[in-house]
């Protein structure tokens, strides 16, 4: 590990560009942040308002992956680069656990 | 490089968590890790639907009947907000701001013990009641999955109090770095497999 990473002291002008790139990102944060927020607030209305369960399941599983998506991709930074090969795993542990998911449900069901 | 080199804010990198060798490492095998966690609670998911209100025995403790939505919305607020706390604790992080990372940590980890206090609050009600882990189906798999991602908040949260600890006097630096960043990593994963709870056990079970 001996000259891995030279080390780099920034200039003046570099170092306050990324900064300023970080608190804009934070902020990206901050807005996912109160989607998830209203989203969970939606779930969770339309389960005490009592509408039917044809019309609430499907649309509380809707919300909980674009919910989960924004987890994946702002606060665990999935879409950045340098991503791909952990998204693949990422990817196909989803995909494992869809088939699982839906194997035992419908052995179970049907 | 010598890990316990110290840096200024300006000298940090931009991606302390994956400048040297071994945070690379660390970062593909914490994600490959994360997949194979997802494999697990999807086996558990699986089971917890195909179980869900069967007995034999116990067929008086239905999902629809147990469940309470007030307790389990301000458990999802309060592990939705750790979940923030930490983006901050990184952000200081990468800004080699170590004071403020460790208090957003703190922050953190207050709101998880907050969560896990509910937690266990919430299944001593259920005991209570006499719906315990060997009640029915419906319980063991119940307790099985809620209880496994409880375990999960607790392994995280030991996780954080250490990494702050031990590092308390030393400062961020290369070695440190990538071990707070998995960490927050974790910690939004147990939030990703929350967000799944929440929906499928107690707000489909609410439904019926």
């Amino acid at each position: 590990m001996a000259h891995d990473t030279p080390e780099k002291i920034r200039s003046h002008a570099e170092h306050e560009y990324l900064k300023k790139k970080r608190s804009t990102e934070m902020r990206h944060q901050l807005t996912s942040f109160a989607i998830m927020i209203f989203l969970t607030l939606i779930a969770f209305t339309m389960v005490a308002a009592g509408f039917s369960a044809y019309l609430i399941v499907p649309i509380i599983l809707l919300l909980a992956a674009v919910q989960v998506v924004l987890q994946l991709y702002h606060f665990m930074h999935l879409s950045n680069k340098g991503h791909g090969t952990v998204a693949f795993f990422m990817f196909s542990g989803m995909f494992v656990a869809f088939i699982t998911v839906l194997a035992l449900v419908t052995i179970v069901w049907w | 490089m010598d890990l316990n080199k110290r840096y200024t804010a300006q000298s940090w990198p931009d991606h302390p968590e994956t400048a040297t060798l071994e945070g690379k490492n660390k970062f593909v095998g914490f994600w490959l890790l994360l997949a194979a966690e997802t494999v697990t609670f999807a086996s558990l998911f699986a089971t917890y639907l195909a179980l869900k209100d069967r007995g034999p025995d116990g067929s008086e403790f239905t999902a629809a009947g147990l469940f309470e939505l007030p307790l389990v919305f301000a458990m999802t607020m309060i592990l939705l907000t750790s979940s923030l706390t930490s983006v901050y604790a990184m952000y200081h992080m990468k800004n080699h701001n170590f004071k403020a990372m460790q208090a957003w940590l703190g922050i953190t980890v207050l709101l998880g013990l907050t969560f896990l206090g509910l937690e266990i609050y919430e299944f001593n009600h259920y005991v209570h009641l006499g719906f315990g882990y060997t009640t029915s189906a419906f319980s063991s798999a119940f307790f099985t999955l809620v209880g496994t991602h409880g375990a999960h908040v607790l392994f995280g949260l030991s996780w954080f109090i250490a990494l702050m600890i031990r590092n308390s006097k030393r400062g961020l630096n290369m070695y440190n770095a990538p071990k707070f960043y998995l960490a927050a990593l974790y910690w939004h994963f147990i939030d990703v497999v929350w967000v799944f709870i929440f929906t499928v056990v107690y707000l489909m079970g609410v439904i019926g």
